[in-house]
């Protein structure tokens, strides 16, 4: 028996909540489908802040030329115009939902600087920004009464005769039954790859899940091959220690206690672009300078008050997970897997090619980051874009008539579970997660050129060819995570051939791409963005022009 | 290093009982209980089921027990759950208490999210909306701050003492939410949300104080405390009309009257109604031949000195007329 609904959203965190608030303002019957519970949602790990220009003697132009100068001119400025002209009101709109952000002396709304900015204006909680937003978007959708499936797992986007996106089939995890969901528009707010990389600061849920789902059904993934390497996370468990560490004044230092980012970066220093950054890191370490293949981040002269009130969390992390007190210790750090810049193309308001699909936050490419994202700027993504997208779908679904969909769907893609669990082979889906992550790191990492990417491409069709042969030790229905791991890394293996793709294409160094045998930025062949679809054999290539609208493409310096 | 677990399984769909299944693995020095348990999971055996997402205390998925205690699996240090561990070196590792078990240590959050859900969670402002952001001082922020470091992960409601033997309480986690609205400045319900928190059953008095939550509370969000706050502003609200205020109401009477507990007259004065006594008769006869309430309740010497302290406290009252109880 088929569920429906109007407007199908799934993906429960920041981007898809306000996707499914804005969807019920516009009238539309909203189903709300996460794996986990909204507030397990990853968009908790968050924890710099929220920019706007909000500030009289900041300007909407001012951040959107930051923004664009930061995604190495890769952005769509279109997309990032309306990203900035937003903001301010999104923060607002936040704040009356009653995010408690931090406040300055005169009690309006306090901002800090971040990196890449020319004027602080990044608002913020504490240093749990994206937990404080999380929850308060929570309350708001408790209020609203709209329907949440918790624990369901989509496996399928569904599309009917015409070829429109009509909904989903998702399994209830905890009773091991799949459902039919029919749905007049369905908007994938599903986030990040970062499992595909091991090790990554990213959950153990962050599987781009939709990314998968949009390809399956033939949506374009465009700028795959620009990943975030966050300059500054932790060695022992890829824990990531917020950039707000930096914005507070934090240096970051080499072996002989040189403050590095002088010689790639001398004015904005610490505070340059990440993707710069994350590059000066990984070259001190590849040439000796490192302290145990790390580099060194250093907030001892901001004072314990200060570090107590502004960075409390991170200190907690650097103690647990690195043994270190930032009060009285430099911590060791080093880049590490972060924030998907690609994924499902969109138009401005969250639109797929694929009528009836639409996508909003981490796991869409606007593109408003490009090449290289600036902090803070996606916690804001997700509510801006989120809100259009909820929209949007909302009119398209109301304009439909009903999804005319065969109700038995679900059965062959039942069978196809059942086999899965049923299927006993040599293989282990946890070892092939591990084979697949750190390979990536090695060969596809913040350095990269012609051949590795060549030999990624052949390990990777040899580990989906090992998926045949894999054995799922739990039979049982109920609550089979082992099953959902299976289904994880069948799309993870299929993103990660899309990322490499991407890398293989595109024959320049732009933001956090860098491809050594191919050092120069070419603007003449490559102001273009790569978009994969799904082929015979594997990702299909092609290209996209990038939309400037003000702002002539130039060197980037920091 | 060498770990050993002990875990509790539940297979509802294979055996209707629980059992312990021990493993052995290697782990590095720094590893938490939940990495010891993901080796398990992705080395030896993919049917143990556990929630877990962001290895980092924010998403407050991994929540469990760790040799009997609640904890976040992923903060509880495996060096320090051995230090713990008694002479066998085992660490014990159970699913959350007071939440029904799905399978192995998977609980049931739905009652959980529920009670969060019944507080009205959501900021209720009052009055015209300010043009820009409201202005609130940074000190209020950071007050309210607290309690929104909650992650909702549970570990207090699986601790509590007062859920385990009712299950109408709303728990700490729900009344630690509330306690956040009443004291966000841009809120205009406080009155409302007070009323309601201290009449409903399953409210802010039935509260035993034991600590539990205060103690195993990842975020130091300090539950406990808030609902000790949440009854003194309701008492100042004037929402008097329960057996917990007439309690602290008739602590604070007596103890300022005679300078010590009248424990016949306190019991008297708490309790609603002639139905209510007649039901505590029979403890009221064992206290008595038990020695415990005395005939005649006499004023200790020094009783005017207590008085003085009573009358000088409510000259500097913080806020608003009526009684400060110091809880009980």
């Amino acid at each position: 028996m088929a569920i429906t609904h109007g407007v199908l959203v799934i993906g429960a965190g920041l981007a898809g909540m306000r996707a499914a608030l804005a969807a019920q303002a516009a009238g539309a019957d909203v189903a709300l489908l996460t794996k986990v519970y909204p507030v397990r949602s990853h968009s908790n790990a968050a924890q710099g802040g929220i920019n706007a220009a909000l500030n009289p003697e900041d300007s909407w132009e001012s951040h959107a030329y930051d923004t664009i100068k930061g995604s190495d001119y890769l952005g769509d400025q279109d997309a990032i115009e309306i990203l900035a002209r937003e903001a301010p009101g999104a923060i607002i709109e936040l704040e009356r939902m009653g995010v408690v952000f931090s406040r300055d002396e005169h009690g309006r709304l306090g901002s800090r600087n971040f990196g890449g900015a020319s004027h602080a204006r990044t608002y913020f909680v504490g240093d749990f920004t994206g937990q404080a937003i999380l929850h308060v978007l929570y309350e708001q959708l408790v209020k609203s009464g709209i329907r949440t499936y918790n624990e369901f797992f989509c496996t399928q986007l569904l599309r009917d005769a015409g070829g429109t996106v009509s909904g989903a089939l998702a399994l209830d995890m905890r009773s091991g039954e799949l459902h039919q969901i029919h749905a007049g528009a369905v908007i994938l707010c599903t986030g990040g790859i970062g499992r595909v990389f091991e090790p990554s600061t990213n959950a153990i849920i962050c599987t781009g899940d939709g990314d998968a789902l949009a390809y399956r059904s033939g949506a374009p993934l465009m700028d795959m091959e620009m990943v975030q390497f966050h300059p500054t996370t932790l060695q022992s468990n890829g824990a990531l220690i917020s950039e707000s560490a930096r914005g507070e004044g934090g240096h970051l230092v080499n072996r002989l206690g040189e403050r590095f980012m002088a010689q790639t970066a001398p004015h904005a220093m610490e505070l340059a672009s990440r993707d710069v950054v994350s590059r000066a890191a990984q070259i001190e370490i590849n040439e000796g300078r490192g302290v145990g293949g790390c580099v060194l981040l250093d907030v001892r002269h901001l004072g314990a008050a200060k570090i107590m009130e502004r960075l409390p969390q991170i200190r907690e992390l650097a103690l647990e997970f690195a043994g270190a007190d930032m009060i009285t210790d430099p911590v060791p750090v080093l880049p590490g897997m972060h924030y998907q810049m690609g994924g499902i193309r969109t138009d401005v308001c969250g639109a797929t090619p694929l009528p009836g699909l639409y996508a909003a936050g981490e796991c869409a490419c606007v593109s408003v980051h490009g090449g290289n994202r600036l902090g803070a700027n996606s916690l804001l993504e997700t509510v801006v874009f989120g809100k259009r997208a909820g929209e949007v779908a909302a009119r398209f679904a109301a304009s439909r008539p009903a999804p005319a969909l065969a109700e038995s769907l679900g059965a062959d893609e039942d069978r196809r579970l059942r086999a899965l669990v049923a299927q006993g082979g040599p293989e282990r889906s946890a070892a092939l997660r591990l084979e697949m992550g750190t390979l990536m790191t090695r060969q596809v990492g913040v350095f990269r050129d012609g051949p590795a990417l060549a030999g990624a491409e052949a390990r990777l069709v040899e580990l989906q060819g090992r998926l045949s042969r894999l054995g799922i030790g739990d039979k049982g229905r109920l609550f089979n995570q082992a099953l959902i791991g299976a289904l994880e890394l069948d799309f993870m293996l299929d993103l990660a051939r899309c990322v490499v793709a991407g890398a293989m294409a595109r024959t320049e160094s732009r933001g956090a791409h860098t491809r050594l045998d191919h050092p120069a930025r070419d603007d003449a062949h490559w102001l273009r963005h790569t978009l994969c679809f799904p082929g015979p054999d594997g990702p299909r290539v092609e290209t996209a022009p990038v939309t400037v609208t003000k702002w002539e493409p130039k060197e980037r310096q920091y | 290093m060498q770990v050993r677990l002990s875990v509790q399984r539940h297979h509802p769909e294979a055996e209707p009982r629980s059992w312990w299944q021990e493993y052995t693995v290697e782990v590095p020095e720094h590893a938490t209980v939940l990495d010891a348990l993901l080796e398990v999971r992705d080395g030896q055996d993919d049917s143990l089921t556990l929630r877990c997402s962001c290895r980092s205390h924010i998403c407050g998925s991994c929540v469990m027990k760790v040799n009997g205690r609640s904890a976040l699996g992923c903060k509880t240090k495996v060096s320090k759950a051995l230090e713990r561990s008694g002479a066998e070196g085992v660490i014990r590792v159970q699913p959350a208490g007071n939440m029904p078990v799905v399978k192995d240590l998977a609980v049931d959050l739905e009652g959980f999210f529920g009670k969060v859900a019944a507080v009205k969670p959501w900021l209720q402002p009052t009055g015209p909306a300010p043009e820009r952001e409201y202005i609130v001082s940074n000190a209020a922020m950071l007050n309210v701050r607290e309690a929104m470091a909650c992650i909702l992960c549970g570990a207090c409601v699986s601790e509590c003492n007062t859920l385990e033997v009712d299950g109408r309480f709303l728990g700490p986690a729900a009344l630690a939410k509330a306690w956040r609205f009443t004291e966000d400045p841009r809120d205009g319900m406080t009155a409302e949300r007070l009323g309601l928190l201290a009449s409903v059953p399953g409210g802010i008095w039935d509260c035993t104080h034991c600590f539990a939550c205060v103690e195993v509370c990842p975020k130091d969000v300090r539950p406990m405390d808030r609902i000790l706050e949440l009854r003194r502003r309701a008492m100042e609200f004037g929402f008097n009309d329960s057996n917990g205020s007439r309690h602290s109401q008739a602590f604070h009477d007596t103890i300022a009257h005679s300078g010590w507990l009248d424990e016949a007259r306190v019991a008297v004065r708490s309790l609603h109604g002639f139905d209510e006594l007649v039901d505590w008769v029979g403890v009221g006869i064992r206290s008595f031949l038990r020695g415990k309430v005395p005939l005649r309740h006499k004023p200790i010497p020094g009783a005017l000195r207590v008085k003085a302290i009573f009358l000088a406290a409510d000259r500097h009252a913080p806020r608003g007329p009526g009684p400060h109880p110091g809880g009980a």
